[in-house]
Formats: C-alpha cells, structure tokens, sequence
C-alpha cells in the first residue's frame, strides 16, 4: 500500500479520530497527539490493513482504548489534563446574552459525563453511527448502547435546564 | 401539527429509540432557526451536535516509515561488528606473534649467556693441560 493509497483510505474518518479524542481528552493538543500517533499506528500496519472489514471502526476502537489508557496513565501518575482550549470566560461573559452560549454549555456537561456516555454520545449524535456500528465499536450488546445513551441523552437535558433556570434566575 | 411531532420525537430520542432518520429530522428542525419557545432549551444540544462535527484534525502526519531507517541501522551495525572481528583478529596475530618473537629472543639469548659461560669454564681445561705439558716437559 503506497503512501497515497493509505491517505485515501484515512482521509475520510480521521476528523472523526480527532473529535473522539478530543471527546475524551478535553485538551486540543493532547488530541492532536494521539490522532497523530493512532494514524502512524495505522500506517505501521498498513500491510494488514487491507484485512480489516472496516478500517474506520478499528481505527474508532484503537482511538477510544489509546485515549482511555492515557486518561488512565495520567490519573495514576496523579497529573491533571491540562489544556488551553475553553473558551475566555471574559469574552463569554460578554455574550451571555446570546444564545449561542448555551451551545458551549453542552460541551461542559458533556466534558462531566462519564465515560461511556461520552463515548456513546459522541459516536451517536455527532458522528451518527448505527446503533449496530456502535454496540459493534464498543463491544457491547445494542440494547447497552440504548440504555447508555439513553442516560447521556437525560443528563445532558437535565443539567441543561438547571443552566437555563440558573440564568434566567 | 409538526410541533406535535417534534415533541413525540423528542420523547422518543431521550429515550434513546429514535432511528438515525428521526434524528436528522430533529436536527434539521433545532438548526433551522424557526423553534417553538417552549423547546428553546434542546436546540442548543442539536446545534453543539452539528457544530461538533465541524472539528478538523489539521495536523500533518510524518509517514515516513521509521521501519527502513532500522534496517540501514542494522546493516550498518553488522558492518562495523564484521570489520572489528576482522582487524581484531589482525591485531591479535600480530600481538601473538611479537610475543613469540620476543619468547624466542630472550631463551636464544639465555642459551647464548649460559654458552657463554660454559666455553669460560672450558677454558681452565686448558690451564690442565698446560701444567700437565710441564710436567711432561720436566721429565
């Protein structure tokens, strides 16, 4: 498999790479790293790549379990994620008033969600994926995935709500 | 009408069993701007969905494969592996045999030192000799 035919096969799902692991690792660098180092993974295999029923679900699960080792390696290292990425409080304040805030709202609650829900969420209502293609990704039975999302779904509205009476009030 | 429907969709989505068709009309209906008042509050969900989406990785991967570069590494490591043994062994030869060559040297020179000292000894033999043509002499 030659260089290009590599970025043809990538080209079309590695936003999606990146966006799952920003998902999960909040910090826009920290995401950057690790969609770079699953597509350089990628490409180490690449041999075997044409074996792979679906490259995109495997390189979503390879995205999903690097991310999860790292948040795990960094909470037993005791180190916080740090990043640089929410939005300038003072620049928000002053749009408060529109409702385009309340969008950035969601990604807060979403940062809060643990982390199945998130994964779920993410692969469900942002990138759309089948119920199938996801039960499949995550290794779970789709009536899991329902469930999972399902609660996602709630806790998104719930704390959503509790934000609009919060600046209402 | 259409209201009547968003809001069974909606009930529908928290509980999860909306089909990926359902959503995309939720979607549309929350981005399109014209929302009832009362549901004001879900279209900030749909539109983070779609804004999300709209993320890109930009970075630039280096795919030059790390693999050849090892390979040459190797080659080269098995060169200079190859060519030590070789000159080594020279060396050693060499060692070996000016070893040898200094050996040789220091018994040729003890059996010479010790020869030496063995024709001296031999020499008063003939102190003998002469004493006993003397003797010979005087009778």
């Amino acid at each position: 498999m030659t260089q290009t035919e590599f970025l043809n096969v990538v080209m079309p799902f590695k936003d999606k790479l990146y966006r799952m692991a920003k998902r999960l690792l909040v910090s826009s660098e920290e995401a950057e790293d690790a969609t770079q180092e699953i597509l350089m993974k990628l490409w180490a295999r690449k041999k075997g790549m044409a074996k792979y029923r679906n490259v995109e679900a495997f390189a979503m699960t390879m995205t999903k379990n690097f991310c999860l080792d790292r948040l795990k390696s960094k909470q037993s290292g005791n180190l916080k994620l740090v990043h640089s990425n929410y939005a300038d409080e003072n620049i928000s304040l002053q749009r408060q008033v529109e409702v385009n805030d309340s969008v950035n709202w969601v990604e807060r609650i979403m940062e809060e969600l643990p982390e199945q829900q998130k994964i779920v969420l993410q692969l469900r209502d942002i990138e759309e994926y089948s119920f199938e293609e996801i039960a499949e990704l995550l290794e779970m039975q789709p009536t899991a995935v329902r469930v999972t999302l399902s609660r996602a779904r709630k806790t998104v509205r719930k704390k959503l709500l509790e934000k609009h009476s919060y600046g209402i009030g | 009408m259409e209201l009547d429907r968003i809001e069974k969709l909606l009930e529908k989505y928290f509980e999860a069993e909306t089909t990926e068709a359902e959503e995309q009309v939720l979607r549309d209906y929350f981005t399109g701007g014209s929302v009832a008042e009362h549901l004001k509050e879900y279209s900030a969900m749909f539109s983070y969905f779609s804004q999300a989406k709209e993320e890109r990785f930009t970075k630039q991967v280096p795919l030059k494969p790390r693999v050849n570069y090892y390979k040459w590494i190797s080659v080269a490591a098995v060169a200079v592996l190859v060519f030590g043994i070789y000159f080594g062994k020279q060396y050693q030869e060499q060692k070996e045999a000016e070893y040898a060559y200094q050996q040789t040297k220091k018994a040729l020179g003890l059996l010479a030192q010790n020869l030496d000292r063995g024709t001296q000894k031999v020499a008063y033999l003939n102190e003998f000799q002469e004493t006993k043509q003397k003797i010979y002499k005087n009778n």
